[in-house]
């Protein structure tokens, strides 16, 4: 089948502002919008460019604004979507070229929450014990492939790129949760803070934006809570 | 000079064996990671089904027992002191993991659950045992995720978006990296006294993979264009169950929990041709017998492919029939529930990709391209060695898929892939800071970057008409079907005769993007460049071997040829041609037998 995809296009070493392309496509329905997506950089213009690597929704690369909402271009079919698809960059993040965003404010709000284990105990031969249910407790927030999905579709880190974001604070709840580690007091500090949870409005944007079907407005409400109580059950 | 930066150790990739080897060799060294893309994007990351280590946590296993299988899995080629270090040193590598944090899924009692796997075996019943070390079906990712947030922990440095397009040698000894700043354009140049390259596989060959698109052999063709041998490089892995058309990886897991592989016929056809552990055979075994199912007419509808089917009755009804317990001793029965939980991954995979629930219908799946047993040849501390007799290239190191130990053989084992990134990743980067804590820097050539550029201004100036993107097609088209899991002289020679135009007309693509910036067009093409000698160096080694072993399967050779063949191959490119010679194998306590699943 023949589709049009209308693609947001801005290469800064010619363009003064952006603009968009529509390009007509053969493509199957169960093509992903990767797979046109390669087929138009491949066929029509090399100088379209874009991040993907997995091509199956694990590697968190092709994170786009598809018809309007934030996707994995590899995890949206055609046959999914209008025959008119319209492909722009997430929002939220500078974009550099193309679907080319800068990724760096994303990562640094990761790195502020403290993104790793903490516990300084000496670690018996084995493996540390926990129980199903103790993992079953932050197994969710285990998924999170740091796609930027959600924390770029949410109202209040567009309008300040400081907010830490719903991806961060899935990862602090990935740990504050996690029978095995000792720094969640350190942790919801930070999440109490100016641009930590405080800036959650509770929208949703960010779990449906998910594609690893995360709970995510249910981890913030879980931090939330935490702070609130000083409890983490 | 201007974008030259210095450390001891410069490690490329960013994968499991990347970051390992940086966390352990900037314990005692300066250390950089360049990594063509973020970190968390690597490779390792869709790994599904487990890291293999005899923990025996679920019933008895050995490392012993875990070393035999590798050794016959391996279809008697792997050097049987590395496996035996590898499968002795997994178990406190995989409790290591654990405290830094990894999540592991969860036995009643706490500890690590564990699965079954192909090939992994209880040595005295012959019976499936479950070995495999699991995150539900995201342990790699689970795996990526942990040493990443190590490295954050440890202050490595990581230089992200840079990818690696040559290796430095100064006289005899590696002495840095060229590489390309995707969001400037520009070069840099890392001078190091120790350079790991855990660059990961070459998937990208072939047509069906489960490979990412960034899996292009960089290390693997630079260190080719270096003068550096490939070893084993005629044996890849197809993993039996790829979804149809996509090649998208679905776990061997699933057959692990109890999935059956059925025919046209709704045969469970297996039996016949592994009676003992059936499904859960080795990858090249079962891939086999899918292709002899499908060419006797027996994919489903006569089509090139069959069902992958988990479905709790079928799952139940084989189980009984097997006499498959539950540790407790009671019938292993599951219900949809149990394999959504362990399985959410896949299942979420059959949804979106195939329209298929795999809990109320069987997946359709055919073999996919899946894992280089071949690369640069290491031994087992990732010191890459450049001859028959093993002599050491100082200052270079390799670890994971890019590394040919070789613990893999002629066939890897299902989970010894995220076993061997942790493994020799860990002892690469001791090794590599040992050697750079002992060494002193090379002087670099005059202008280190003259080969990369040689090599992209070719790219810039095309003239041409053909794009990358339809060679890239025809290349992977040919490679699946004439150096796949069945190859025949004939076939090969065809294949080798359409890569070599296809080398030629790569020289001669349209004019690509004269950008600086994200310059993926260029990148692309000198991928391909890579992806094109490799098939190359593929196609002729498995041409030479006129036997059948492991995961190279000949038509007109299809016995094991253990008086002439019982050695690795190593390739060369020298003036354009490919030389081969061979090395023994090591072989210590298990002569070669009769494999028998």
């Amino acid at each position: 089948m023949q589709i049009k995809i209308k693609i947001f296009r801005y290469n800064p070493e010619k363009d003064k502002k952006p603009h968009y392309e529509t390009y007509k496509v053969e493509a199957e329905p169960t093509d992903r919008v990767l797979d046109v997506l390669e087929k138009v950089k491949g066929e029509f213009d090399g100088t379209l460019s874009f991040r993907r690597s997995c091509a199956h929704g694990v590697c968190g690369s092709d994170a786009m604004r598809i018809n309007g909402r934030n996707r994995l271009a590899c995890k949206a079919l055609v046959k999914d979507l209008p025959r008119k698809i319209v492909v722009e960059p997430i929002l939220g993040l500078r974009v550099i070229k193309d679907l080319f965003v800068d990724m760096e404010p994303f990562f640094e709000n990761y790195r502020n929450v403290i993104p790793y284990l903490v516990n300084d105990e000496l670690p018996p031969k084995k493996e540390r014990l926990q129980s199903p249910e103790e993992q079953e407790r932050f197994d969710d927030t285990t998924k999170c492939i740091l796609c930027a999905c959600c924390t770029t579709s949410c109202p209040s880190f567009w309008a300040n790129e400081k907010y830490l974001g719903p991806a961060a604070i899935v990862t602090a709840h990935r740990f504050i949760f996690d029978s095995r580690d000792r720094a969640a007091a350190e942790r919801l500090k930070i999440l109490n803070e100016q641009f930590g949870v405080v800036r959650c409005h509770t929208i949703f944007n960010c779990t449906i934006a998910c594609p690893r079907d995360i709970q995510v407005t249910r981890a913030i409400g879980e931090v939330k809570k935490a702070i609130a109580t000083g409890k983490l059950d | 000079m201007e974008n030259y930066h210095q450390f001891d150790v410069i490690v490329v990739g960013a994968g499991g064996s990347g970051l390992m080897a940086a966390l352990y060799a900037s314990r005692t060294a300066s250390t950089a990671v360049l990594s063509k893309l973020y970190p968390t994007r690597s490779h390792t990351g869709t790994a599904q089904g487990g890291v293999g280590a005899a923990l025996g946590n679920v019933e008895e296993d050995h490392p012993e027992w875990h070393t035999f299988d590798t050794v016959k899995g391996s279809d008697y080629l792997g050097d049987q002191d590395a496996i035996e270090f590898m499968c002795s040193e997994a178990v406190q590598a995989v409790y290591e993991l654990e405290h830094m944090g990894l999540p592991f899924s969860r036995t009643a009692d706490g500890r690590i659950a564990q699965r079954p796997f192909g090939g992994h075996t209880n040595n005295v019943t012959g019976k499936p045992v479950s070995r495999a070390c699991y995150a539900a079906d995201r342990t790699g990712h689970m795996i990526l995720q942990t040493l990443y947030q190590q490295c954050i922990k440890n202050h490595v440095n990581f230089f992200d978006e840079f990818q690696v397009l040559d290796l430095l040698i100064v006289d005899g000894a590696a002495a840095g990296v060229v590489a390309v700043e995707l969001r400037t354009g520009e070069l840099h140049v890392f001078h190091a006294k120790s350079v790991i390259f855990a660059t990961g596989g070459h998937g990208r060959i072939w047509e069906i993979t489960s490979n990412a698109y960034s899996y292009t052999g960089d290390g693997t063709a630079i260190a080719l264009r270096r003068g550096l041998p490939l070893e084993d490089m005629e044996f890849y892995q197809f993993h039996p169950t790829g979804i149809y058309r996509m090649g998208i990886l679905i776990t061997e897991g699933v057959r692990g929990e109890g999935g059956i592989l059925t025919n046209d016929k709704g045969e469970r056809f297996m039996v016949r041709y592994a009676p003992k552990v059936k499904d859960l055979a080795s990858r090249d075994v079962v891939s086999r017998a899918m292709y002899l199912e499908m060419r006797e007419g027996r994919g489903i509808g006569g089509k090139r492919y069959l069902y992958l089917d988990m479905r709790p009755e079928v799952v139940n009804k084989y189980a009984a029939e097997d006499g498959r317990k539950r540790p407790d001793g009671t019938p292993y029965v599951v219900t949809g529930e149990e394999l959504l939980a362990k399985l959410p991954d896949i299942v979420d995979f059959a949804r979106t990709y195939l329209g298929v629930d795999p809990v109320s219908q069987p997946m359709p799946i055919q073999p996919t391209a899946h894992y280089a047993m071949g690369g640069i040849p290491t031994n087992k501390f990732g010191e890459v060695v450049i001859d028959e007799n093993n002599t050491v290239l100082p200052g270079m190191f390799a670890a994971g898929e890019v590394a040919c130990v070789s613990i893999h053989g002629a066939n890897r084992l299902g989970t010894n892939s995220l076993l061997d990134l942790i493994v020799f990743g860990k002892h690469a980067g001791l090794t590599a800071a040992e050697f750079a804590n002992q060494a002193s820097f090379q002087v670099l050539p005059a202008d280190p970057t003259d080969f990369t550029r040689q090599q992209l201004d070719a790219i810039f100036n095309s003239q041409g008409t053909d794009t990358a993107y339809e060679i890239g097609k025809q290349m992977k088209s040919i490679m699946f079907e004439q150096v796949g899991v069945f190859r025949t002289e004939e076939g090969m020679k065809e294949a080798l005769a359409k890569v070599r135009e296809l080398e030629e007309r790569v020289k001669n693509v349209r004019p690509p993007d004269h950008g600086r910036i994200f310059n993926t067009e260029v990148l692309t093409t000198w991928e391909l460049m890579n992806l094109l000698a490799l098939a190359e160096v593929t196609t002729v080694c498995a041409l030479a071997r006129t036997e059948s072993r492991g995961g190279h399967a000949r038509e007109d050779y299809p016995k094991r040829d253990d008086i002439n063949w019982l050695k690795h191959s190593l390739a060369w490119v020298e003036g354009g041609q490919v030389r081969l010679s061979y090395k023994p194998v090591t072989i210590t306590k298990w002569q070669p037998k009769e494999r028998v699943y």
